[in-house]
């Protein structure tokens, strides 16, 4: 009987761990494929090796979410099709190209549920590309991962919430914290008072990480202006703006971002409509309340849909496995539905408060030099997009691509897009939605050439 | 209020037949309108595979091959770029002695044309491609051949002809051509509103619906040619490859990518759009890394695909409409064009100026169907009117 029913879940994080054991619950036996050799996804990311650090040295405060999570991960691993270390590298249809320890096979699902996560948000200043300069997600999986800091004097730049959690968790894990340069300014922060109402815990959460920062004797600034990062060869300093005035700060590594970016590439394949987010300043997947996007069987959940954070994930997670049951004929509990729905929309509420409090630097990209790079994959600079705006009269992104090769390397623009966008759009003068967005192509990510192919028809 | 563009020549399709077509146009002193429904040299010229080959085109091609491989070494004074034009040579390979019979073949066939081909044998091969596998029978090379990059080409000829003094109107679908009295008369999907003496069709995979309107049709049908790119890698390829029987060709390119094509995408829910599919781009993979050794260990980074249109007999349309003066056709170069587009180009200024051209062009004429519709026997056609071109 549920024989029919076959569904795919890509990611295992909290929304792809969520939605798996709904299903489950429902009688089915979902495949999760995920990227990662254990589940949790980005936030809640395992080391790699066991040491002696424990759920809270490694998560903190969202240590109790973290663990529930993994054992609820590893309760359902025997009831569902786990293939971890795999990579998604196509979807077309109802079918998804897979790669494994260098095979790929054909999945066929009759449902798929994109959980597909976001990585950091960067933008392009001079000597973004000094080794020694991380994103704050990737200074983050460093420590969680494998147990290393990037630096032995760390700073930490840029805007959104995961800029001080990730640089507390430094602290917490005995790195030299040099600075926290927030782009954002003070006052910015009070917007987060307005959230106390709907999200209190999150809110003093924050306050608290701040708090123990300066305490420890971190320095803390607002209102920064990212001018460059000095070194070579390595990362040997850092020089911002605040105020007018120019400040230098001696370091070895950075770790910067501002906020996430959705990772919307296989939403993209599997055919689903995007429309434009003003609060993520990107293109997303087009899904109602419950996941489902305007492909019928395909749904979406977690930061992958526009970002939410971990908390929204869980819940979205479960959301969009309903919405699968319920669209499958299945009975499902509407009381929950409800309580699902009505806990996302607090959550979305307070996210607009966030990006009141945590900023973009929308001035950042029409003030960086000509001769940044933008595309580090292909080593395009700033001038070249900028030449071609004015020169080729481009006005989009894939025709700026076309003539100028940005987003044609290794990372496919999930590494330049956005700020491929912002100068663009700030090249012309017009809004972030008018420049589009890249089409997706597979492969998602590099493949090898000599790869395998598995399970094929004859 | 709808404005009325009056120009001498209006081409529909700004793709490289088009925007070269415009390019000479100008370049003699008529006034031109160029019109893509997207952008110039998005679609089949944009990203194709980017050979520039003259070896391996069926005889009655290679005047018109010939024509257009005098232009590429001048691509940076005709268009200010050079188009990352490489005169590396083309070696098509022989996997079976049956193929390598099959080159020889050629090679006779087109010996009074020019191409200067060298068959060389597989132990000459293993000396001089010892990055091509060793099992490999034999190879043919035409040292004139080469490749460039589509991307910046096509695009380039539109700016190039623009900067001539051209009219482009990008985004802006042809809906309606009529005939009348003095001149056509075009109407589009922007209200933009135009009146020539002369039309060319150079809508290349959607040149089709043109001809039949004007009682023309074409057997005309869409193909997805459809490659992967490598990551950068130290440069070994020193020859853009083929292979006799197809499946499989590639070039490297200076930056250190090598694309590989030789398999079919296939077209997405929106039809003018298309990718590759998962098992065409592994199957050019695996190809790729058993014919060159090199490529091993290396990753594909991305793959691509195009819209192309595609003729029955693989030869193009190119010439005056049978049915309506002034009215030029040239589209339908199936998965070949690249090379000869600028030639193209220049021929069909030469028919706007002239009424006729010094390069042969009889074999792809539009009513070649129609004359097999009524009878003639199948493939004999084109036959005696090469011979005759070829006088």
């Amino acid at each position: 009987m549920s024989d029919a029913i076959r569904p795919l879940i890509v990611g295992a994080g909290p929304a792809g761990i969520r939605a798996a054991q709904t299903l489950l619950g429902a009688g089915l036996r979902p495949v999760v494929v995920d990227e990662a050799a254990s589940g949790g996804g980005q936030i809640y990311r395992q080391r790699l090796v066991p040491d002696e650090r424990t759920p809270r040295d490694l998560y903190g405060s969202e240590a109790g979410k973290a663990t529930a999570l993994h054992e609820a991960f590893v309760r359902i691993r025997d009831r569902i099709d786990y293939l971890p270390q795999a990579l998604v590298w196509n979807v077309r249809n109802k079918t998804a190209d897979v790669a494994v320890d260098g095979r790929t096979r054909r999945l066929d699902f009759s449902h798929l549920i994109l959980a597909t996560g976001a990585t950091d948000r960067v933008l392009p200043f001079r000597g973004w590309t000094t080794p020694g300069v991380f994103t704050l997600g990737g200074a983050q999986i460093a420590l969680k991962s494998q147990g290393c800091a990037i630096g032995e004097q760390v700073v930490f730049l840029g805007s959104g919430p995961l800029l001080y959690l990730v640089a507390w968790q430094y602290m917490k894990a005995g790195a030299r914290v040099a600075a926290v340069l927030d782009t954002a300014p003070f006052s910015a922060k009070l917007h987060l008072l307005r959230g106390l109402p709907f999200q209190p815990g999150v809110v003093f959460r924050g306050m608290r990480y701040v708090a123990e920062l300066m305490a420890r004797g971190v320095p803390v600034h607002f209102g920064v202006e990212p001018d460059r990062i000095e070194g070579t060869t390595q990362v040997e300093g850092i020089v911002w703006r605040e105020r007018g005035k120019e400040h230098r700060l001696a370091c070895d590594a950075v770790g910067y971002g501002f906020a996430l970016r959705s990772e919307t590439q296989l939403a993209d394949l599997a055919g689903c409509r995007f429309v434009f987010d003003e609060r993520d300043r990107a293109w997303r997947p087009e899904r109602d309340l419950a996941g489902r996007t305007s492909v019928a069987d395909v749904y979406i959940a977690g930061d992958g849909a526009g970002i939410a954070g971990a908390d929204a994930a869980e819940l979205a997670g479960e959301r969009a496995g309903l919405a699968l049951l319920e669209d499958a004929g299945r009975s499902v509990d509407h009381a929950r539905i409800a309580v699902l729905e009505r806990k996302l929309a607090a959550i979305h509420r307070f996210r607009d408060i966030l990006e009141a409090a945590f900023p973009f630097p929308e001035a950042l990209a029409s003030r960086v030099d000509d001769d940044v790079l933008l595309c580090r994959c292909e080593e395009i600079s700033v001038g070249e997009a900028r030449a071609a705006a004015r020169s080729q009269g481009v006005h989009e992104l894939n025709r700026l691509k076309a003539l100028t090769r940005i987003g044609m390397g290794r990372c496919q623009g999930r590494m330049c897009a956005s700020a491929a966008t912002e100068i663009l759009a700030a090249a012309h003068g017009k809004p972030l939605e008018s420049v589009g967005r890249l089409r997706a192509q597979p492969p998602v990510k590099p493949l090898p050439l000599e790869v395998m192919t598995d399970g094929e028809a004859a | 209020m709808s404005r009325i563009l009056r120009k001498d020549v209006a081409i529909i399709g700004g793709g490289l037949v088009g925007s070269s077509a415009a390019l000479a146009l100008r370049r003699m002193g008529l006034s031109v309108v160029l019109l893509d429904k997207g952008y110039c040299g998005a679609q089949a010229s944009g990203v194709n595979y980017g050979g520039v080959r003259r070896q391996g085109r069926p005889p009655e091609q290679i005047p018109l091959s010939q024509r257009a491989h005098a232009i590429w070494p001048r691509l940076k004074e005709l268009i200010g770029i050079d188009g990352e034009f490489v005169r590396s040579g083309h070696l098509k390979l022989a996997r079976t002695e049956a193929e390598m019979a099959s080159l020889e073949n050629y090679a006779a066939r087109v010996a009074e044309l020019g191409l200067d081909l060298e068959l060389i044998g597989h132990n000459q091969l293993r000396e001089r491609f010892p990055w091509i596998a060793g099992n490999i029978v034999g190879a043919s090379l035409c040292s004139g051949d080469g490749h460039a990059n589509p991307r910046l080409v096509s695009a380039t000829f539109a700016l190039a002809a623009r900067l001539a003094g051209a009219e482009v109107l990008e985004h802006t679908p042809v809906s309606h051509v009529e005939k009348l009295a003095e001149g056509f008369h075009l109407s589009t999907e922007t209200g933009a509103e135009i009146k020539a003496r002369f039309v060319i069709n150079s809508a290349g995979a959607w040149a089709g619906a043109f001809a039949k309107a004007f009682g023309e049709p074409v057997p005309l049908t869409r193909i997805y040619p459809s490659m992967i790119v490598t990551e950068p890698l130290d440069v070994f390829m020193t020859v853009n490859i083929g292979a006799e029987g197809g499946g499989i060709y590639a070039r490297q390119v200076e930056r250190g990518n090598c694309i590989v094509g030789g398999m079919r995408g296939e077209p997405t829910t929106d039809p003018d759009y298309s990718r590759p599919t998962g098992t065409g781009a592994v199957t050019i993979m695996n190809r790729a890394a058993s014919m060159f050794p090199a490529l091993r260990s290396a990753y594909a980074i991305r793959f691509w695909s195009g819209t192309e249109g595609e003729m029955a007999d693989r030869n193009p349309v190119i010439g005056f409409s049978r049915t309506t003066p002034n009215l030029i056709h040239a589209f339908g170069f199936s998965g070949a064009g690249f090379q000869i587009a600028p030639g193209v180009g220049e021929v069909l200024a030469e028919l706007v100026r002239d009424g006729e051209t010094s390069t042969p062009i009889d074999a792809f004429s539009i009513d070649r169907f129609t004359r097999m519709d009524q009878g003639s026997p199948a493939g004999s056609v084109p036959e005696p009117q090469t011979r005759e071109a070829l006088k």
